[in-house]
């Protein structure tokens, strides 16, 4: 009978230790089916099924720019309908946002904390325009010629768009070539004008720059050469010209977003428990542990002190990695590299700073992100955000949108008179809003979405990074985080009676030990004393 | 003084698995709490969910097994010689005298001990398993996926779960140290590993308890 126990017993000891074993040496599998499918479909690049350097249409010399346009819509004959009911080319949208109503946002009515806005510099800002001929506000938004189709389809690389010539190519783009070499748009057409917003590479965004045109999987997985090679329109599909993806500098609703889930799914991973954080968290947050791996990114820029002269002149200064701390025209910057996100919650619907919007907040919001905990729609992404300090108006507690550009001296262009006062008046007289004449400068914040660079998933965030006191998550509150929070009161009672407990078993112990002694001592005792007795 | 068989095979099973897979809990579970750092978060989260389940599977069968042999009725609470009890281990013990209540076969539970484990059955380990099921199907799931729970804010779920495994510690202490206070030091405890004690002749037993 007891051998028969025993046996028992070892059996049911065995299968216990083999169930833990198989879980603590239970590891994922590596390969996921899912994952190579996508990579498959994707391997496989699309092949046009024309070849524009033989139609007919196109074996002409072509003096403008708009004589390409013309020739194709002799084709693609409704085409520009679609471009010019696009915020490529409107530069603003209709859209429904809380608290403001039905409202245009975009670039010609919101501002920015960087070159702080395009009315009044269009001359020199519609170099991103995909059109022709913006020098000023009364660009004609209904003439069809004006559709710049090259600087999305050149395939050819020789396109580009000239410095300040309001839209208009380079004079030495040789028209011809472009237009028999169209195609699907590239990583350079998108990036011509995505990675040098703001002035210059990476400026603005951080995870969009020139080095992705050629770059290795562990900058950025999709992009790199070595890795899925994509380009930008894989993820930003379009149909009918409607880009796919939303900047929500200038954009507020959540439609028509370029989302990870389109296609990785909502449950990407083997684990469940990582699949149920998708709920609240974006993959953004774990997959792009850092932005600006490459090339760093503007994360400052105080305008107020713009406007300094060494003899007469504006000058520049560098910092140790040849970013520039400091220029005249446009005031102070800090860079950084490698930069790790804050984390905020966001449902994908955003405001904007509107030009003549009151100055409610300090520092100024010039872009809110809205969401929370218990917004069902919220999740939380990564961002930059970018701080720095911009002209306003005292008086209207407005922000101000100066005149910037001019080609020549006294046109009241800041970046070549440095006098913020005209500089403000003539800006603003452009938009048509009041200027009275007292300016001083704001605090501005700008949020923008960080989407790209993902690392490979070897580089994702661990559990730890935000499931402990003082993770990356530490500054959102609103909800309880294993790891992260807990009930300090019960904490710290909980301690006090395990440590209670402890000396209550120690010390009842010790009593015992003690009473034990004292007793045998005297049960001694008696014997010794009994001793003589015994002789005697 | 005889040799009596008083823990089953079950039993000790029973009792040693749950013991080892509390305090394996209480490692992992404290970990994710952010106490300490052993697995890493990741490895404590999956331990202390996989060892949830076996912890839950064991009562399930520890239950069945309570109900089938009439065990259950050792867990019923008395006040007689409660009182007895208490001021043995708060002061005849240091006195050398004897327990106040008879361990036999059919009543292995001193009054204390009926209370304190009772409430351990029927409201520590359910405090803790139910909002330590809950903890674990936590969701905040939008529109498509099953939502188990939601409505119960994680911050009171884990308030009851942390207070449970603290309570659980404190019990765990308590009843290591309380083994010492049998006939030697270590005799509680060989029984409950061998299923073998010598007890004392009772005189109020009228069955003739299993003896070798």
């Amino acid at each position: 009978m007891k051998v028969m126990y025993k046996n028992i017993l070892f059996i049911i000891l065995a299968v216990i230790t083999a169930l833990v074993l198989v879980n603590v040496l239970h590891k994922q599998p590596s390969y996921n089916l899912k994952l190579e499918t996508l990579k498959q479909e994707y391997a496989i690049k699309p092949t046009p099924s024309v070849d524009h350097s033989k139609l007919p249409a196109l074996q002409k010399k072509f003096n403008t720019p708009q004589e390409v346009t013309e020739a194709c819509i002799s084709c693609h004959t409704e085409t520009h309908k679609e471009i010019m009911n696009s915020s490529h080319w409107n530069w603003e949208r209709l859209s429904y946002v809380e608290g403001r109503g039905i409202s245009a946002s975009g670039k010609n009515t919101v501002l920015n904390n960087f070159c702080i806005g395009s009315n009044s510099n269009q001359q020199a800002c519609a170099a991103c325009h995909i059109g022709f001929g913006m020098n000023d506000n009364h660009f004609d938004y209904n003439n069809a010629l004006n559709v710049d189709c090259m600087v999305c389809h050149d395939n050819s690389e020789e396109y580009k768009k000239g410095s300040s010539m309001a839209g208009y190519p380079d004079r030495t783009v040789n028209l011809e070539k472009v237009a028999q070499s169209v195609g699907i748009p590239e990583r350079n057409n998108c990036g011509s004008c995505h990675f040098f917003s703001g002035g210059g590479n990476n400026v603005k965004h951080g995870d969009l720059e020139v080095a992705q045109l050629s770059t290795t999987r562990e900058v950025d997985v999709h992009m790199a050469v070595n890795g899925m090679n994509m380009s930008c329109v894989d993820c930003h599909t379009a149909e009918n010209h409607q880009i796919k993806g939303k900047l929500y500098s200038v954009s507020t609703s959540n439609t028509d977003r370029a989302t990870c889930e389109q296609c990785h799914t909502s449950t990407p991973h083997f684990s469940h428990v990582l699949n149920r954080h998708g709920s609240k968290v974006s993959c953004q947050t774990c997959h792009i542990p850092e932005y600006a791996k490459v090339n760093a990114t503007k994360m400052a820029w105080k305008w107020s002190e713009a406007g300094k002269l060494k003899d007469g002149q504006p000058y520049s200064e560098e910092d140790s990695i040849g970013n520039h701390r400091y220029l005249s025209i446009k005031g102070s910057f800090k860079w950084e590299k490698n930069v790790k996100p804050d984390y905020v919650w966001f449902n994908g619907t955003a405001d904007q700073y509107h030009l003549g919007d009151s100055i409610t907040t300090l520092p100024l919001q010039i872009n809110t992100l809205n969401g929370s905990y218990n917004d069902k729609n919220a999740k939380i992404i990564p961002v930059k955000i970018h701080v720095g300090d911009q002209i306003f108006d005292k008086k209207y507690k407005r922000l101000i949108q100066p005149k910037l550009y001019a080609a020549n001296q006294g046109d009241s262009a800041f970046w070549k008179d440095f006098d913020w006062e005209k500089a403000a008046a003539a800006g603003m007289h452009d938009v048509g809003l009041p200027f009275s004449g007292d300016y001083g400068f704001v605090e501005t914040e700008m949020y923008w979405p960080v989407n790209h660079m993902v690392a490979p998933k070897e580089q994702a965030l661990s559990c730890v990074e935000c499931h402990s006191r003082n993770g990356r998550l530490a500054e959102l509150t609103g909800f309880y985080m294993p790891g992260r929070d807990r009930n300090k009161t019960l904490d710290t009672a909980g301690t006090w009676l395990i440590v209670l407990a402890l000396i209550a078993v120690i010390g009842h112990g010790l009593m015992r030990i003690l009473t034990n002694i004292i007793k045998n001592n005297y049960e001694k005792q008696v014997i010794d004393y009994d001793k003589p007795d015994i002789t005697d | 003084m005889r040799k009596i068989y008083i823990y089953k095979g079950f039993e000790r099973f029973w009792h040693w698995t749950q013991a080892s897979l509390i305090m394996f809990l209480a490692l992992t579970g404290f970990e994710v709490h952010g106490t300490f750092e052993i697995f890493g978060f990741e490895k404590a989260v999956q331990f202390h969910r996989a060892a949830s389940w076996m912890l839950i599977g064991l009562i399930v069968f520890a239950i069945f097994w309570h109900i089938t042999t009439g065990e259950w009725k050792q867990y019923i609470p008395t006040t007689q010689k409660l009182k007895e009890q208490i001021l043995y281990y708060l002061s005849g013990i240091f006195k050398g005298e004897k327990h106040p209540t008879t361990k036999t076969e059919l009543s292995k539970l001193n009054p204390l001990q009926r209370i304190v484990y009772l409430s351990f059955k029927v409201i520590l380990i359910p405090m803790t398993i139910i909002s330590g099921v809950f903890y674990m199907l936590y969701k905040t799931i939008d529109q498509n996926n099953l939502v188990v729970v939601e409505e119960y804010p994680l911050e009171s779920i884990a308030f009851w779960h942390t207070l449970g495994a603290i309570l659980l510690m404190v019990f765990l202490i308590v009843h290591v140290y309380m083994t010492t206070t049998g006939e030697t030091p270590t005799s509680n405890i060989k029984a409950m590993l061998t299923g073998y004690e010598d007890l004392e002749d009772s005189e109020t037993t009228n069955e003739s308890p299993k003896t070798i």
